[in-house]
């Protein structure tokens, strides 16, 4: 048996348990029971692409991570490494004699925000207190003014996580100066953007730190009451909310007199209902006031006339989660990162084709080439880097040729992008990138709220081009009619959804005309991704007559004896594609030919 | 003060629905802005909101039902129709697009006959398109009551969907793309 005293860590935020983090917990629970070894619970690392992870810490503190583990790998680390103390080099991803270069995915990586998650465990408050947390609350009740607590945050530079990067201590001190004897903090963790988890994974995996946040924002404005406005797709963050709630009461970090204080503070969860336009701040109130949630016209501010008609101060969860690291680290070690503008870190949910895709923090200024290649490791496909695509259904995509911008709120508002609330979404030569566009507007169209008209309506004719461009029948205005309403709509939209909507669409005309072009004028897809424009078809060379895509065909559209190369009638195929994924020959090819002209 | 839970909400609602209804306000009407929470718990007891329950609700909780009629049809979460014995969520946010969830949706319906949005004639499946799992890395990324599988392809639907119909309802926690298992 071991002589020596193993940690061993499970990492089960939602995608980890997704991967199957959840079994394999459960395994190395039983297998250790007998062993005295706790098998403890963490968050997420940030390697989302080695799902499931598990970490066997030694007595000496050196850390080997594995991953990709099949359940039945983690049996083996426990025979090898826990009883033999041989690690087990095949399964490793990080930690000494690993063979992969995953190494690099964190060497460029700057983790403050994240340095909790995937390390403590998110469901005990003392795993947090142990590693530095409620410092910057303690540091603030006892020897700070709430003035001064709002100076150090403006000393930081920090700006609003969310995506739009307003400047959270003007938000703090418009609301504390604000009229009124009641006032609110509201935490916005209705994380919207499809291809965006960062928020979840913070909520998951470093609960606590936003609780923090809240409370230090709560004494700084003069708010006893908060509101966290959360996803209710979000079952595991609203589940360690609630209890990182019920520990913080039981500690005197949340209720009344909080640590001996006269500041007092109570904390409420809201579900989201499923409504984009919710993360936008005013149709949040709305939601948790108990309405449809409509933006409103400002002013008045949520600053001086917010929930329930009170004072409001609305930020983002990652917002939030940087507040205890700046009390605790202090204002100047904090802006020492970061560029002039923008300081501190970011964290992305970097996806898409990428290889090493997951939950990463970058210093403000970061190239995108750093990221999509040092970090991400180069595209999944190994076809060439085409784009990057910012901020979700309210950003922009990005070509590869501008891939030395720093990102930073300024160096990407400039070239048509936002930075976002964090998705960050690798494209490769097979994207099409007018089908990109489609996507985003079919999500905005579908969920505009219907009160402006360009917004409501607009989005639904844009949409309507974008789709007859996609089918082979854009005509030669169509371009230039997509650019009009865009403005159009940009100008009369009530609400950032309706005024950022538009922008995939303008980004990639203004980068890629070509492949409108292509679709409109030629009727061509180059990346052959739109249906209509391209053709599936059998090379019979290569056919062996195994019958395997006739099966799976679900139209009967191909027909062949067994042993014979098989034809596709193209006047029935739906051009669905599941053919080409079920040949093992490479027979099925694809090609930019309009069904039509066949 | 004891509340019920969803539990015990859900062991009346069986034999007296209205009670439960009634439950549920009591249990949110104190706080403020409790529309969407009363709501939220009826549809989580009841699977989802009819109109006779909606008609109740606001009957006791002195909300116009006209309001909360607005707000069921606002947010994407509610529904006013039951759901088939297995809930399918296709997960149609950006990365899963990219990856192919169009293909993914294409080969359920043509597995369980159940369209987007739709129950399938022998309600044993009914199908969501959502905007976002938020487990992009596993793309294209799919869940049937709640558990959740990655990394798919239209054979490996085939094959969940043929589990799903030879198992009963209850799961282990299994990982989505052990094809060697």
């Amino acid at each position: 048996m071991h002589d020596k005293q193993y940690r061993v860590k499970v990492g089960l935020a939602t995608c980890g348990i997704a991967g199957g983090a959840a079994k394999v917990y459960q395994i190395l629970k039983d297998r250790l029971q007998e062993s005295g070894i706790e098998v403890e619970r963490t968050g997420c690392i940030g390697m989302c692409y080695n799902e499931p992870l598990v970490e066997v810490i030694e007595a000496d503190g050196q850390s080997y991570l594995y991953g990709n583990l099949e359940p039945e790998d983690s049996l083996h680390i426990v025979d090898e490494h826990i009883e033999k103390g041989k690690p087990v080099r095949n399964l490793l991803v990080l930690g000494r004699s690993a063979e992969t270069d995953d190494q690099t995915f964190l060497e460029k990586q700057h983790r403050i925000l994240l340095k909790n998650c995937g390390h403590i465990d998110p469901e005990e408050i003392q795993s947090y207190i142990d590693a530095d947390g409620y410092k910057g609350l303690r540091r603030a009740l006892e020897q700070m003014t709430p003035e001064s607590v709002i100076e150090e945050i403006k000393q930081s530079g920090l700006r609003g996580r969310g995506g739009a990067g307003f400047p959270t201590h003007l938000k703090w001190g418009l609301t504390r100066q604000a009229d009124g004897a009641q006032k609110y903090i509201v935490c916005n963790a209705d994380e919207g953007d499809p291809g965006a988890f960062m928020d979840r994974s913070v909520l998951e995996g470093d609960t606590h730190s936003v609780l923090e946040g809240m409370l230090i924002a709560g004494y700084a404005i003069g708010a006893s009451i908060g509101y966290v406005y959360i996803r209710a797709e979000y079952p595991l963050a609203i589940r360690r909310l609630k209890i990182a709630i019920k520990q913080a009461e039981g500690k005197g970090l949340l209720g009344k007199n909080i640590l001996g204080s006269n500041f007092s503070f109570e904390l409420f969860i809201r579900e989201g209902a499923g409504a984009f336009v919710c993360g936008e701040e005013t149709a949040l109130l709305m939601s948790i006031e108990g309405k449809r949630g409509m933006p409103r016209f400002r002013p008045p501010f949520p600053a001086q006339k917010g929930l329930f008609g009170c004072p409001t101060s609305i930020n983002n969860v990652e917002t939030f989660a940087n507040v205890p690291r700046i009390l605790h680290l202090g204002a100047s070690a904090y802006n020492q990162l970061g560029t002039e503008e923008s300081k501190g870190t970011k964290v992305f949910a970097l996806a898409g084709k990428i290889r090493r895709g997951g939950l990463i923090e970058i210093p403000m200024g970061t190239t995108i080439n750093e990221i999509v290649f040092d970090i991400g490791g180069g595209i999944s496909t190994g076809k060439p880097f085409k784009a990057i695509q910012t901020g979700g259904p309210s950003g922009g995509c990005i070509p590869a040729e501008l891939g030395d911008t720093p990102v930073d709120y300024e160096s990407l508002k400039k070239i048509g992008a936002i930075m976002g609330s964090g998705g960050l979404l690798v494209m490769d030569e097979e994207t099409c990138m007018v089908d990109v566009a489609r996507y985003f507007l079919s999500f905005t169209r579908e969920e505009s709220c219907g009160k402006c008209t360009f917004c409501r309506a607009g989005t639904h004719q844009m949409l309507k081009i974008l789709e007859r461009i996609t089918q082979g029948e854009g005509r030669e205005e169509d371009v230039d009619l997509l650019i009009e309403l865009a403005e159009k709509i940009k100008a009369g939209s009530l609400c950032g959804l309706g005024q950022t909507a538009p922008n995939p669409v303008l980004t990639t005309i203004k980068y890629f005309r070509n492949e409108y072009d292509a679709h409109v004028k030629e009727k061509y897809c180059p990346a052959k991704k739109c249906k209509a424009l391209i053709t599936y078809e059998i090379d019979p060379e290569a056919c062996t007559g195994c019958t395997l895509c006739a099966r799976n065909c679900p139209v009967d559209a191909i027909s062949g004896m067994k042993k014979e190369a098989h034809v596709i009638d193209q006047s029935i195929c739906i051009s669905c594609g599941l053919c080409i994924n079920s040949c093992k020959f490479d027979a099925v090819t694809v090609s930019s030919k309009p069904k039509q002209l066949v | 003060m004891k509340q019920a839970t969803a539990a015990d909400l859900r062991t009346l609602a069986q034999d007296h629905p209205v009670f439960a209804v009634k439950e549920i306000v009591d249990k949110h009407i104190e706080s403020k802005g409790a529309a969407i929470p009363i709501l939220q718990e009826i549809q989580n007891v009841f699977g989802y909101i009819s109109p006779e329950l909606l008609r109740r609700a606001g009957e006791f909780s002195g909300i116009p039902v006209n309001e909360l009629y607005s707000i069921v049809t606002f947010y994407a979460q509610f529904r006013m129709e039951p759901t088939g014995e297995h809930l399918i969520q296709v997960c149609h946010g950006t990365a899963c697009h990219l990856a192919g969830a169009e293909r993914i949706t294409e080969s359920i319906q043509f597995e369980t006959k159940a369209g987007p949005g739709k129950t399938s004639d022998d309600g044993m499946f009914t199908m969501e398109k959502v905007a976002c799992l938020g487990c992009c890395s596993l793309a294209p990324v799919l869940t049937i009551d709640e558990e959740t599988y990655g990394k798919l392809s239209p054979e490996k639907v085939r094959k969940i969907i043929k589990d799903v119909r030879r198992k009963n309802p209850e799961h282990s926690a299994s990982k989505g793309d052990n094809e060697s298992a």
